[in-house]
């Protein structure tokens, strides 16, 4: 028979801030085929985009004038500027999924499994469980973020060399620069996708059906990129989560241009606490029935 | 759960501390922008103007009246073809700076009177003089002495002009601020770019054509009431094609536009409605906003306004709209209006003196979402004019033969008015008619920000107009037209002009190539109308002229604070709510019920009421002490599984309370470590093995592995080599097995079961029959909740039954089985014991079964039963309680219903 130990009653050796720690969190997610397709996957995506750029017919297209097709004319002079193309073309929706899967399917699919309502008659404090769910979620888009970053400086540097960065403006930022250029763009994405986590997770304690929170999430993202590109809608489009996604760009213009940055930064820091606030409050007085 | 009400009235503080600073933080966001109180009053003022001050002209006005009075005034112009509407955006943040702002319709449109001269001295200058006089009789301005109002003017284009040539007509004005507009209207519509006479100049006739349809728009764009007066008429109303304006402007359009060339009349008449003779003349301070976007009055108008200015401050500034450009990027138009600010602050109400620092701004991209430029702005000490620092620039090419083409057509396109070049460049050059000279690549960046001068050798007998452009061209060979800017010069005959292009800002970056570009022809101009063909060569390298700005301290700064802000209050308030909670846990988990504080379970007044109102459990209680084995039965529906799911902390009951050892059961209370549970079914993660399972499970506890007993649960759970399968792969029975196993790592002191022998077969539960029998020994207890009866009457040593969410009965099984009272008895002689039975009171009926009867006892007590049969000479068997469990809860259950 087990002693009792504490004044709390609990369990001798039970201790709430020791139960289910960050590590043991992350090997129950780590060995999860969908962990490991999305991780795969983003390791393959920039060798999918060199080979594309490879065996692509180089055609004399139309040369679009907008932001996207200088990227592309771009992408191949040099590392810098293929990995910026890699996670230009990801970010507004690849990495937006990557991000909802990892924050939006964590707590529901446990639900699914059953497995929420042991965690929690372990007992799992709520508020740990979330803090803990959230911080393997965050860690595990964090990690999908800078390995694609990653590859495709790696795959780029092997196929295209190390050149200066080039950006739309014409200006050419030294390779150094450019790598710490490239590490702002992935802070300020990770910042903007922090919007994306936050809506996934609450969405996340609200459902059992893990698709439901990662669709979900996809879905209101969608529909706010589609808002923002309305024009009629005037200054109320800065008020949508994805109004600033693309801010990032002003680090790819010399001299950086901050403002769009901080307002964006400032936009995707209140969302999520928003979320998250939402996220709290409805799982730590829920009646888990699943 | 019971929580004191000073707690839960703590969380709403908190709560609502949160609501307020969001709400704070919104408010600060709004209020940056929220306009101060104003009002506004609209007004027909009838000014007496013209060259003897006696014509009268209703003017069309509206005043801008601040909470706050009196208060300084500005009048504020509006643009070519505009109203004073055009400029109530303006006012109104002006009016919520304090300040009373008088805006105004020119005569000639929209709703007022008169006639378009073209800011004539005589008649729109004097118009704002006499509202000068105006604004010095209303009591809300300020005054500097009698009829001297305290009094700036602003205004963009035709309304920068007007102040401009007001601040040099009227002394009394304290200020001025004109913005894109010109130095001397002649040499801006004809502009020669390489120091000619004016009357050389080249008709930039496609502006001059969308200016004079602005001039005629004002009548149809004006209200369906038509102009309030037509006062002042002169008949020119009745000519067709003229419109409202003069007939002088009329016919000088008319007499331009036919020949292409300027007249010296009509060089005269531009000149007096230009600041350029009169600058001398001005004595308020000047602020000087000219725009990078602009193929009307480029930058060099500004720059001549400034040089001539020689009696009061200049401070000029470069944005990046203009008549092409609009606004410009955000940051330019706030750069802009707070420069505005800053120079009315100083000059009109004493605030801080602004510094005579230079400011411009670089386009340094295009926002498709805005579908505004972007740029970045810097800031030099002074003003350095369009020729500071020169980089010579080698340009390459032979020379070249081009030819005029008859009447201009086809020709290049360089600009078209008011299209902007921010987007998408319309420039094309047509084959044949152009010269291009260009750079080696770059092997740097070459800075752009002035006038570029070239000379260019041209060969053409008869003379020739040739425009000057400059391209950036990049390593793919793609060419962009800088500004959008072309440079028109007559050449007389052979001979080497220097040219002076445009004032610009424009960055070539490394690996482009400049290219020069010399055209006969261009849309925007009228030029020779006969054929020709010219040699063009270029006698010089390109000189490049450059400010040596530092980058300005971004306008939006107030972002990275409240970014700032926010970031930091963010991080306190998960940091209080963490101290928060932990506070608040450790002051709950502590209140033991001394009483109770050694039995596993107590339930008192337990209920359960959802959300829609369904009552799930209403009012339960009961007990489970060490060593019991606690079978909770009842149909489905009775809200067993609620229950155990409220002893577990997943679900809040509504009333009533659970005490585990004393200790109050919550969401996540500690004393639930001393339970182990299996409710529902198993939860598993599919893609881990049975033992990894077991073995994260436990690790999540965060107690040491050793307590874990691992390897007595897996014996239990009697899965052999599948435990290292993945559950995916499992039965329902291996998966139950698994569950009941995680429920008892770490031999927990009260093992909580739901329904454990679903999907098991016989002798499995068999097994876990003993299995529970003998974990509860050693002070454990067990809570079983079954549909199983037999089951339960094998395993229990308790039974509670519950019914619709309430409590039948409850204690030993004995006890409950024991109460029944239909007996079955076997006798030896079963004809001659009937009527023995048949005569016995105290009993309800008599029924024959296999060997014997059974017999429904009413109060007769067993006893007396046997001894009656005994005594009768029948031989008795056996006596024993018919009905079993199944019985006696089918019995309670009825009892339950009537």
């Amino acid at each position: 028979m087990t002693a009792v130990s504490t004044v709390d009653g609990s369990a001798a050796g039970y201790r709430a801030a020791a139960t289910l720690r960050v590590g043991t969190e992350i090997r129950r997610q780590l060995t999860r085929r969908r962990t490991q397709l999305v991780l795969g996957f983003l390791v393959l995506l920039p060798v999918i985009l060199f080979l594309a750029f490879r065996f692509g017919s180089d055609g004399n297209d139309t040369a679009s004038q907008d932001q996207s097709g200088q990227f592309v004319t771009l992408a191949k002079s040099g590392a810098a500027n293929f990995t910026v193309f890699t996670l230009f073309v990801s970010a507004s929706f690849l990495l937006v999924v990557v991000v909802a899967l990892f924050c939006g399917d964590t707590v529901a699919s446990e639900a699914s499994w059953g497995s929420l309502r042991y965690l929690l008659a372990l007992p799992v404090p709520r508020s740990r469980l979330l803090g803990v769910k959230l911080v393997v979620g965050l860690l595990y888009s964090a990690v999908s973020l800078v390995l694609l970053t990653g590859v495709a400086l790696a795959v780029g540097t092997a196929a295209f060399g190390w050149h200066p960065l080039r950006t739309v403006t014409g200006d050419s930022i030294p390779p150094g620069e450019a790598v710490l250029r490239i590490a702002g763009v992935v802070g300020y994405l990770a910042i903007t996708l922090l919007v994306a986590a936050g809506l996934a997770f609450l969405l996340s304690v609200c459902t059992d059906a893990a698709l439901g929170a990662v669709g979900g999430a996809v879905l209101l993202f969608i529909v706010s990129s589609i808002l923002d590109q309305v024009t009629a809608l005037g200054g109320l489009r800065a008020l949508l989560p994805t109004h600033y996604q693309t801010a990032y760009t002003g680090l790819l213009t010399e001299p950086v241009q901050w403002d769009a940055m901080a307002r964006g930064a400032l936009s995707a820091l209140v969302y999520a606490a928003v979320f998250l606030a939402l996220a709290w409050w409805r799982f730590l007085r829920k009646d888990v029935t699943s | 759960m019971v929580r004191v009400l000073p707690r839960r009235r703590r969380d709403r503080v908190v709560a609502a501390i949160v609501v307020v600073l969001l709400v704070a933080g919104l408010g600060v966001w709004f209020a940056v922008r929220a306009p101060a109180g104003f009002h506004t009053e609209n007004r027909v003022i009838t000014v007496r103007t013209g060259p003897h001050r006696d014509q009268p002209v209703p003017l069309d006005a509206t005043l801008y009246v601040p909470d706050t009075t009196p208060a300084p005034a500005v009048l504020l112009a509006h643009g070519f073809g505009g109203t004073k509407a055009s400029v109530a955006a303006d006012a109104k943040e002006l009016a919520g700076r304090g300040y009373v702002v008088l805006t105004w319709t020119a005569e000639g449109f929209g709703r007022s009177g008169g006639q378009i001269h073209l800011d004539s001295p005589d008649w729109e200058v004097n118009d704002a003089s006499r509202l000068v006089d105006w604004l010095g009789h209303r009591p809300e301005v300020r005054r500097d002495g009698p009829d001297d109002p305290r009094v700036a003017a602003v205004g963009g284009s035709y309304g920068g002009a007007l102040a401009l040539l007001l601040a040099a007509a009227d002394r009394r004005v304290d200020a001025i601020v004109p913005q894109i507009t010109w130095h001397d209207l002649g040499g801006a519509l004809f502009p020669e770019s390489s120091g000619g006479a004016a009357t050389d100049g080249v008709l930039k006739r496609a502006w001059l054509g969308a200016l004079f349809a602005d001039g005629l728009g004002g009548i149809a764009a004006a209200d369906p009431g038509g102009p309030a007066d037509p006062g002042g008429a002169s008949g020119v109303r009745d000519v067709p094609g003229c419109g409202r304006f003069a007939a002088a402007v009329c016919a000088m359009y008319r007499q331009v536009v036919t020949t292409g060339r300027a007249t010296p009349d009509a060089l005269a008449l531009l000149r007096r409605s230009s600041p350029a003779p009169v600058l001398d003349r001005i004595h308020a301070p000047t602020l000087l906003v000219q725009g990078l976007a602009d193929t009307l009055f480029p930058l060099g108008e500004a720059d001549a306004n400034a040089r001539g200015i020689t009696h009061a401050p200049v401070r000029v500034a470069w944005f990046s709209g203009g008549h092409d450009g609009g606004t410009g990027s955000a940051a330019d138009h706030d750069r802009v209006r707070f420069l505005t600010v800053q120079w009315l602050d100083h000059y009109l109400r004493g605030g801080a003196a602004p510094d005579d620092s230079f400011t411009y701004s670089r386009i340094i991209g295009y926002d498709r979402y805005d579908a505004t430029v972007r740029t970045t702005a810097f800031s030099a000490p002074a003003y350095p004019g369009l020729a500071a620092g020169g980089t010579a620039v080698p340009l390459n090419g032979p020379p070249q033969r081009v030819a005029n083409p008859p009447d201009g057509t086809p020709a290049a396109v360089s600009t078209m008015p008011g299209a902007g070049f921010a987007g998408i460049s319309p420039a094309t050059e047509i084959p044949g008619q152009a010269a291009a000279f260009q750079s080696a690549r770059l092997g740097g960046a070459v800075d752009l920000s002035g006038a570029p001068t070239v000379r260019l050798r041209v060969a053409a007998p008869a003379g020739a107009v040739l425009f000057a452009k400059l391209y950036d061209v990049g390593p793919d060979g793609r060419q962009t037209l800088v500004a959008g800017q072309a440079a028109p010069v007559r050449v007389r005959s052979a001979g080497t002009v220097t040219v002076t292009l445009p004032g610009m800002v424009y960055r070539f970056p490394s690996g482009h190539r400049i290219r020069l570009v010399v055209d006969t022809a261009d849309q925007a101009y009228a030029g020779p109308r006969e054929p020709a063909t010219y040699t063009v060569a270029v006698a010089s390298a390109l000189t490049v002229h450059t400010v040596a700005g530092a980058p300005l301290t971004d306008p939006a700064g107030i972002w990275y604070w409240v970014l700032l802000a926010v970031a930091v209050l963010l991080v306190l308030a998960v940091l209080g709510a963490l101290v928060a909670a932990r506070v608040r846990r450790r002051r709950r988990q502590r209140a033991v019920v001394a009483e109770h504080a050694d039995t596993p379970l107590v339930v008192r007044g337990l209920r359960k009421t959802y959300r829609d109102g369904f009552v799930a459990v209403r009012g339960t209680d009961f007990t489970v002490h060490r060593g019991q084995v606690v079978g909770l039965l009842g149909p489905n529906g009775a809200g067993k599984t609620t229950s155990l799911r409220m002893l577990l902390g997943l679900i809040r009951p509504t009333a009533g309370e659970i005490l585990v050892f004393g200790h109050r059961i919550a969401a996540g209370a500690p004393v639930l470590s001393r339970i182990g549970s299996l409710v529902e079914g198993p939860g598993f993660l599919p893609h881990l093995s049975g033992l990894d399972n077991l073995r994260l499970y436990w690790r999540a506890t965060g107690r040491p592995a050793d307590g874990a007993r691992l390897d007595d649960v897996l014996a239990i759970a009697d899965l052999g080599d599948a435990v290292h399968r993945r559950v995916r792969t499992y039965s329902h029975g291996m998966k139950q097995r698994l569950a009941i196993a995680q429920a008892m790592l770490g031999m927990p002191e009260l093992l909580v079961l739901d329904e454990p022998t679903d999907g098991l077969d016989p002798p499995q539960i068999a097994e876990m029959r003993r299995v529970l029998q003998r974990y509860a020994t050693d002070g454990r207890s067990v809570l079983v909740s079954s549909h199983l009866l037999a089951e339960v009457e094998q395993t229990c040593t308790h039974v509670v039954v519950m019914r619709r969410g309430e409590l039948v009965a409850a204690g030993p099984v004995a006890e409950i089985v024991g109460d029944s009272p239909s007996v079955l008895v076997s006798v030896s002689d079963v004809d001659g014991a009937e009527p023995v039975l048949r005569n016995l009171s105290g009993i309800t009926s008599v029924a024959r079964a296999d060997g014997g009867f059974v017999v429904e006892l009413d109060g007769l007590p067993r006893r007396e039963l046997v001894s009656a049969l005994v005594s009768a000479g029948v031989g008795v068997d056996r006596v024993v309680p018919r009905r079993r469990l199944e019985d006696a809860f089918l019995a309670l259950l009825e009892r339950g219903e009537s």
